[in-house]
Order: structure tokens, then sequence, then C-alpha cells
């Protein structure tokens, strides 16, 4: 990152009792893959609404480019592209005509910047006559982010843009983002899904409308002090009980069909694990030491920012 | 100026794509010209009536077999003296009586005049003033026919409207429909218009563009300024060609005030909409805000001048009064813009009064 093209520094949000972020800061380089993740409820949508100029801080600022997104909110709009969270397109528009529109507001038409979104409008363009209403979820994220292009933006900005997409459609669209990069347009993208984190070129992780981390997901991953042990057994249920009480535990979370366990003392480990699951009865053990995903780091910082907390 | 086109033609694919916005504008109005018209021009069929004849002469049962056998009339009973004819309303059964005066065949030869009394219950205001004038008619018609064959000979019909002594005309509820129609259309389609971008989510979209408030705002309207104008125009063409509303002054200039009435009804709706959150309260606040105020406060149903003084006032903020008086004396009196500048001069200073507040009150955030 040569420069910081998008700075924010000290935003707060709250809606009257509530807290949505908290002393936000951040900067983004130009031409950056930027991801914001985080479960639901912690603030990403506000944090970009403050961004795209629809909500305006309680405290601190932000600008993209030279443009204060308070002051210059004029100029702003007219070089983002935003694609809100969910899909807020005219479902009794066709598809050309929901890209048309959005062209002519911006005062660009189809053809100009048909470059742009070639690659990802050619998807859907067999069906530009379907009312947009009655797309596949993956084919209104595809128009919805060729809306989203078709001014030319400098700056992207994706509120949770995967949500409720199939499995190939969101792996599709990472594709098409990268692509874009290729443009030189800066990417703030924000998502639910861990595994999506390594697909960025950096992350900012998110918890209660705080950032808890900054870095590329690389970073992120290889600064996970502890051993990691991914579990399986015969019995994901009885093997999850069984190790929320097993002694030498620091964390268990569930994967799916594996448990990730991390020891609290790893001198002894993986042998002791083993030797007390099999005590307990379980079959086909298998454990296997592995690295930690951004998934783990997340879970780790989690518990780590909610101890002061408590206390 | 392109982005506002694109903007407009987007709105008329909102409109003529959904089959229910359709039937609100063009089926709504022609229903309701037809319940209200229905409600002027119902034929009178079999209208219970009671008779006070005193003199029960030949010339007496002469008018009473003309009346009764009308068609338009039944008998319900016969009164003996006037002290019945309260209790006679009061059962609700007859809707008129009719009262000669003693001695009615005796004086009309003597002195070629008689007088008969019609008491109608106006409770039902439209009915019993079409109840009288038909009475009234065939009482005339008599009297002309007997005259061409017998002594010159004048019967005075007296009418009385029992429980509403103020019955306005009957001309009153086209004007009065339409000004309800216009105003409940172009406020409730714009309102809840905008409102539904809000709700969809679209106007998040919208509003990180550059796309200007003025320029949503412009461009909800114009759609329905085009659409309200077909739909005065169809009204103008029932009123005309069914309900025989006589077309006395000049079209061109019925139509200008229609569509500065019709401006007016779509900024207030676009006013409404700029303060509420979801459809329901967009379509609750125009039904109570516009159709209540325009039925009751706009002298279409109840005279304004017989209202208590806070409520004239009141009714001198409703647009549709202004509008009612000026089709009135253009389509009834066939009056000119002489005649009508003040009131149009309101309607106009209250279209530029509600697009600044709304421009004011239009958020170019989401709070």
């Amino acid at each position: 990152m040569d420069e910081s093209f998008i700075e924010a520094a000290g935003l707060t949000k709250t809606f009257g009792p509530i807290t949505a972020i908290s002393d936000v800061s951040f900067h983004v380089g130009k031409g950056e893959l930027f991801g914001f993740i985080g479960p639901d409820g912690t603030g990403k949508t506000t944090l970009f609404r403050i961004l795209t100029t629809l909500l305006l801080p309680d405290k601190g600022s932000a600008r993209i480019g030279s443009h204060d997104v308070v002051k210059n909110f004029r100029e702003i709009r007219k070089n983002i592209g935003y694609m809100a969270g969910r899909f807020s397109l005219y479902k009794d528009l066709t598809v050309e005509e929901n890209l048309k529109f959005y062209a002519t507001i911006f005062d660009t038409t189809i053809e100009e910047n048909y470059h742009l979104i070639r690659n990802i409008y050619s998807h859907i363009e067999p069906f530009k006559k379907r009312l947009a209403g009655n797309l596949s979820g993956g084919m209104k994220q595809k128009l919805a982010l060729s809306c989203a292009l078709i001014h030319k933006p400098d700056t992207l900005v994706l509120d949770e843009p995967t949500t409720g997409v199939d499995a190939v459609s969101r792996r599709e669209f990472w594709e098409m983002l990268k692509e874009l990069k290729k443009e030189g347009i800066t990417i703030l993208v924000s998502t639910p899904y861990m595994d999506e984190a390594s697909l960025c070129d950096r992350v900012a992780l998110m918890q209660s409308g705080r950032i808890m981390e900054i870095d590329t997901p690389a970073a992120i991953t290889s600064q996970y002090p502890y051993a990691l042990f991914a579990v399986r057994a015969g019995n994901i249920n009885l093997l999850l009980n069984d190790l929320e009480v097993y002694e030498n535990r620091r964390s268990v979370q569930p994967f799916g069909q594996t448990v990730h366990f991390a020891p609290a003392n790893a001198a002894n480990e993986p042998e002791g694990l083993r030797k007390y699951l099999e005590s307990r009865g379980h079959s086909g053990i298998r454990i296997e030491p592995i690295h930690a995903g951004i998934e783990d780091c997340f879970m780790m910082l989690m518990t780590n920012s909610e101890q002061p907390k408590t206390e | 100026m392109k982005r506002f086109w694109g903007f407009v033609i987007k709105e008329f694919y909102h409109i003529l794509r959904d089959s229910k916005t359709m039937l609100v504008l063009f089926g709504m109005p022609v229903m309701q010209m037809f319940i209200f018209g229905f409600a002027i021009s119902t034929d009178l069929k079999d209208v219970k009536i009671a008779i006070l004849d005193p003199s029960s002469d030949e010339i007496t049962r002469a008018v009473e077999s003309r009346i009764l056998s009308s068609g338009y009339f039944m008998l319900e009973s016969r009164l003996n003296a006037e002290s019945e004819i309260e209790p006679a309303f009061r059962t609700g059964k007859i809707k008129e009586v009719v009262v000669f005066e003693p001695g009615f065949a005796s004086r009309l030869q003597r002195e070629g005049t008689a007088t008969v009394h019609l008491i109608a219950d106006a409770s039902d205001a439209n009915q019993a003033n079409l109840i009288a004038s038909y009475t009234t008619a065939i009482i005339n018609d008599y009297v002309s026919k007997a005259s061409q064959t017998s002594v010159p000979m004048r019967i005075n019909v007296e009418s009385r409207m029992l429980y509403n002594p103020e019955l306005k005309s009957v001309f009153m509820f086209v004007p009065g429909t339409m000004a309800m129609i216009l105003i409940l259309i172009c406020a409730l389609m714009t309102s809840i218009s905008i409102v539904r971008e809000k709700e969809l989510g679209t106007m998040e979209v919208l509003l990180v563009s550059p796309l200007k408030p003025i320029q949503i705002i412009i461009g909800k309207v114009t759609p329905y300024v085009v659409l309200a104008l077909i739909d005065a125009a169809i009204i103008i063409v029932m009123s005309y060609y069914v309900f025989r509303l006589p077309m006395q002054g000049s079209l061109f200039l019925l139509m200008l005030e229609t569509g500065i009435y019709i401006i007016l009804s779509l900024v207030l709706g676009i006013f409404i909409s700029t303060n509420t959150e979801n459809q329901q309260t967009a379509i609750f606040i125009s039904m109570f805000a516009f159709m209540l105020p325009t039925i009751l406060l706009s002298g279409f149903i109840f005279p304004i001048a017989n209202m208590p003084k806070i409520l004239q006032w009141l009714c001198a903020i409703m647009p549709p009064k202004y509008f009612i008086i000026i089709i009135k004396n253009i389509m009834l009196k066939g009056s000119g813009i002489m005649y009508v500048w003040k009131e149009t001069l309101i309607l106009i200073s209250m279209i530029v009064l509600f697009i600044i507040l709304s421009i004011r009150k239009f958020k170019i955030r989401l709070e």
C-alpha cells in the first residue's frame, strides 16, 4: 500500500442506547481488496453506510480519496459504487432496464463502460429481458454488481454481497472481484463468511462494533499462538460434549464434522486427548495437527476481547 | 436532464406493470363516479308517502291519483290531522307527506289558486330533494293539462324539508367527487411510490447517486400528472355524457385548473411520503388527511357557511374547497378565469409551499 486512499479515524455511531460501531479506524490503499469480517450485528453495515454518506458518524471522520464523507458527500456519491446488503434493484424492471436506469442516473450509458462489466454481465445477459425479481440469488447479485459498476466508480462498497448466495456463485463472485482489482478499483467488502477472508488483500476482523485486528489473512493466521488439532470421532455431538469438559482445554470450536481443539498445555498432546477420548468410549478417533484458519483466530480474538469486559 | 428522464421512464414502468396500481388509477375513478353518480340520478320507485287531505274533493282526488299512479309513489297511509305528520315520519316508513289545504277545490274555483304543502324527510337530503321535485312536477303537469280544458288555475306547491333545511344542488356531487377522486389517487399513489423505495431498500442506492432530491421528487410526480390528467378527462366525459352535467365554461380552462389541482395533490402525496417510513402509514395518512376532509370539510356535502367558525378556518386550508368552487363556476356557471383567479392563486401558492417543505424534509441520508 503506497498510499492510503480511504481513511477512517475513530468512527463512532450510536442508535439510541445501542452502540453500532465504536472507535473504528483503518486505512485502505488504492486498488486494495479490503474485507470486513464479522458475524451479523457487528456494525459492518453501519460502517459502510457512513462511508457511503448515508449516515453521519457521531464521532470521528472518514474520507475517500480527498473527499470527506460528511462535507463532500455529493462528490463521493458520484464516485462510488454501492451494493446494499439486501437486494435493492427494481424487481418489476427487467435486467436490462435496471442496468440502463443506473447508467442513466450516473449520466453514462451501458455501452460506454461495458468493458468493465463484460465479465459479470455476460453471465446474465441471456436473461436481459427477464424481470429482476425472477432471477436466482446468484444472478441477482451479479446484476447488482453490474449496476454498481456501470458508472466506472473508483471505489466499490459491497455490503455482504455473498450472503444468501450458493457456493458456486460465491466463488465466481470473488473471481470477479479479483478481475476488478486489475482495473485499479478499490474494493471494500464485508462478509460473515470467514473462509472468504483469505480472498482479500487485507482484512479487518470485527466484533461488537470494534475492529479487533487488521492485517493480511496470512499474517493473521500465522500469529495464532497455540497448537491446534482437528478432532473427529464417530459421534460429533458426544465428542463435543466430552471435549467441553476435558481438563487440558483452551478452546473447543465445532467446524462442521470436525472439532478444532486447542490445548491449554501442548506438552502432552495429542496423546493425552486420544487416551481421554478412548476412555470415554469414542470410536473412529482421528486427531490431526492443523494450521489455524481465520475463524480460529477470530474466535481466539473474540474470547480474548470478551474477557476484560466480564470483569 | 437525461438523468431526470431516465428516472421518469423508470416510474412509468413501475406504474404500467403493476395491475393493482392501474386498477386504482383507472378503475377507481369510474367506479366512484358511478357510485356517486347513481346516488344522484337513481329514479324514484315506489316511495312511500302519506296524504293529509281534509278537503277530499274531486280536484284533490285527481291530483292524488296522478301522484300515486305515476309509479314513483305508493300510498302508505292517510292522515287525519296535522298533528299526525310528525309521528308518521318518526315511524321511518314514509318519506313525504302531501298536505292539501282545507276546502281545496272550492278555494281554487273561488280564488283561482290553492296551496299544496310537500313535507319531505330530508335526513336523506338528496332523496328528499328528488321526491319533492318529482311531486311538484306531477302537480304542475296536472295543472297545465287541467288549465287547457277548463278555467285557468294555479296550485302553489310549497315544499318543506324536515331535518335538513339546507339542501345543496345535486350538481354538487360531480365536482365534489372529482375533487375527491383526484386528490385521493394522486396523493395516495405518490406517497406510496416514494415510501416503497424506502421499504424495498432501493432508496439507499438512489441516495448514493448524483440524483438530487428535486430530481427524485419531480421525477416521481411527472408520470402521475399525465395519468391523473387522463383520469380527469374520463371524469369530465362521464359527467357530461352519463350524468348530463352541463359544461358551460371553457374546457381548456377546466383542464388547466384540473392540472393545477392534480399537481397540488401529487405534491401533498410527496410531502406525506417524505414524512413516513412505510406504505401502510402513507396510505392511512392519505386516507385520513385527504379523503375524510374532502368529504366533510370541502363543502362537498356539508355547506361551509353553516359550520362553526373553527371548522370554517379548517375548511379554508383544504385544497378541494377551492377546486370545487372553481369547477362549479366553470362547469355550471360558465365563468372565466376572471372569477376564479383568487382560488387558482391559492392553489398555486399551496403547490409552491409544499414543494419547498418536501425538498427541505427530503432526507439526503438514511436518518
